[in-house]
């Protein structure tokens, strides 16, 4: 990588029109819109504040957003793991097929993806048929949440893990193995150790959406209060109630909590350069 | 790269290729196969109608003027926070890349709810509004401005990391031997990163086309006027018209598949450029 380290000193034109439009779009867009969620969750009090944002739904619908976010990012980083691992590892027909493919959760809408499962996960579906006789019923149950997010979250894990995987010094595995290890303890011991940070920052990133996804959800979702409802449909609720103050508290606890999730990952992120070098 | 002994057998190794393969086709490709399968069970007749029926053709006029509006404007931005960031140095610069950055881990729906709290009829700003007759939430420009909001980051995030590794010294030189800044932006700069701008603005249109939870908040969701094709989708879905919302919902699709291969065709071609890697 060429990176020439810049300076305030260069003769290059445009660093005060730049930066002003930079921050000036910034703070339009962003920080104002955003600190009005913060001014207006405690506009009515304390009080109203734990009303909304502190009620047995809220509560419930939080336990959903982010257990479910957590199921799915762990179900991720395994299967991430093993395409990420396949897709480094591996010249096969279809590779590239594969690796486009991936990225498809990214560039489908999210509504589209939510229908789609629906349709294949309802008793009427193609998958649904099989698990709902099964006694596995996952259309309009919490099940149902983990899947659309189990969906949206796969190519974090993978596009997270593939770099690491691929510059991941083979010398030392050959020596692993030359000194008598076997294939699942060099796997276990000297593979698995160089990706952990990355696979953490692919689980956190997979988290992060998926607490807060909202389309793929709602239509497999049941939506049922206490149930299967979603923190973010809750947002939506109290809106279409006239309750701004009820939307922005839940709104606000939702937002502490993505920060403090992204304040982890570039605590990891750092973690994860050092590690590598 | 892997040397003879540090392969697996391969009966593993095909069992490893197999499973990849299995766990995509099941969780990525049957939802799209789905998708396309219901759009058209009841004929292409069906599906034409579906997709030239004036709400859908409203929807989609919509989220083309939406996109239209949202990418250039986040484009430009996206450019002049690279140049600032990439090409100078100053404090707090990774606190203001990390604040770029802030809409990726901000749900859709608190995405869309911010701007009800400004405009919104008991917004800070609703009464005013109000009382000149402006409309924003429930209008098209409340529908840009949730969109501007969640595609926020996604043009800057490329350039930035591609216009530090190209650092400085092309500028300098162009400047040096007498080219004006925009001179050296327009002949210099702009053919350096061209690849990596049409990536994110192509990542960037995906989603403004495509978002569904933040301006489900801000619409109204009025058919024909302020619906865009996710939520027509959604409209229709909720309305049992499965096969107009698949049909709907396939056009996605193929937005969605058309970006795919454009962006791996960039990967693979452009490698280099996207990168800065020599």
């Amino acid at each position: 990588m060429a990176s020439a380290p810049a300076s305030r000193s260069t003769p290059l034109p445009g660093f005060g029109l730049s930066l002003g439009v930079t921050v000036l779009w910034l703070s339009l867009i962003v920080l104002i819109p955003l600190s009005a969620v913060f001014v207006r969750s405690g506009s009515e009090g304390w009080h109203n504040f734990w009303a909304a944002a502190g009620s047995s739904r809220a509560l419930a619908a939080y336990r959903l957003s982010f257990g479910a976010a957590a199921l799915a990012a762990l179900i991720n980083c395994i299967f991430g793991l093993l395409v990420a691992w396949v897709l480094v590892r591996y010249r096969f027909a279809g590779r590239r097929l594969l690796s486009a493919l991936i990225d498809l959760p990214f560039a489908l809408p999210t509504a589209v993806a939510g229908i789609a499962l629906t349709a294949l996960y309802a008793d009427t579906g193609i998958i649904g048929r099989i698990l709902e006789p099964a006694g596995f019923p996952v259309a309009y149950k919490p099940a149902g949440v983990v899947v659309a997010l189990t969906f949206i979250g796969l190519p974090f894990v993978v596009r997270t893990v593939e770099p690491v995987l691929a510059e991941a010094s083979s010398e030392v595995e050959e020596a692993a193995l030359t000194l008598g290890a076997t294939r699942l303890q060099t796997f276990s011991r000297v593979i698995l150790p160089t990706i952990v940070p990355a696979l953490a920052t692919g689980f956190a990133l997979a988290f992060a959406r998926g607490a807060g996804e909202y389309g793929s959800v709602i239509f497999i979702a049941g939506n049922v209060p206490f149930k299967s409802e979603i923190a973010p449909l809750l947002i939506i609720t109290q809106l279409e109630e006239y309750s701004y103050a009820g939307a922005a508290a839940i709104a606000c606890v939702m937002l502490l909590i993505s920060f403090a999730v992204l304040l982890l990952l570039n605590l990891l992120q750092h973690w994860q350069q050092r590690r590598v070098g | 790269m892997t040397a003879a002994g540090l392969r697996e057998p391969p009966a593993a190794k095909a069992l490893l290729i197999l499973a990849a393969l299995a766990y995509v086709a099941l969780m990525l490709l049957l939802p799209l196969g789905a998708v396309m399968y219901e759009a058209l069970r009841k004929g292409w007749g069906l599906w034409h109608a579906a997709v030239t029926e004036p709400d859908a053709l409203a929807s989609i006029k919509l989220t083309l003027i939406v996109a239209a509006i949202t990418v250039p404007l986040n484009t430009v931005f996206g450019i002049a926070a690279a140049w600032a960031i990439a090409k100078f140095d100053f404090p707090g610069k990774a606190a203001l890349i990390a604040l770029i950055e802030l809409p990726f881990s901000v749900s859709p729906v608190v995405s869309g709810l911010v701007f009800v709290l400004l405009f919104g009829a008991q917004g800070w700003l609703g009464p005013w509004l109000d009382a000149h007759d402006i409309h924003i939430i429930f209008a098209l420009p409340g529908l840009v401005l949730a969109t501007v909001f969640v595609t926020f980051p996604f043009v800057a995030r490329q350039l930035i990391p591609l216009m530090s590794a190209q650092g400085r010294a092309d500028e300098e030189a162009a400047l040096t031997l007498g080219a004006s800044g925009w001179q050296t932006f327009w002949r210099v700069t702009l053919p350096n990163i061209r690849f990596g701008l049409l990536y994110g603005v192509l990542l960037c249109n995906a989603r403004a086309m495509g978002e569904f939870g933040a301006v489900s908040v801000v619409s109204g969701h009025i058919r024909g006027q302020t619906n865009t094709m996710p939520l027509q989708v959604e409209a229709l879905y909720n309305d049992y018209d499965f096969v107009a919302a698949f049909a709907v919902a396939s056009l996605l699709a193929l937005l969605a598949l058309v970006t795919l291969a454009l962006k791996s065709a960039l990967e693979w071609r452009y490698r280099h450029e996207l990168s800065a890697v020599h």
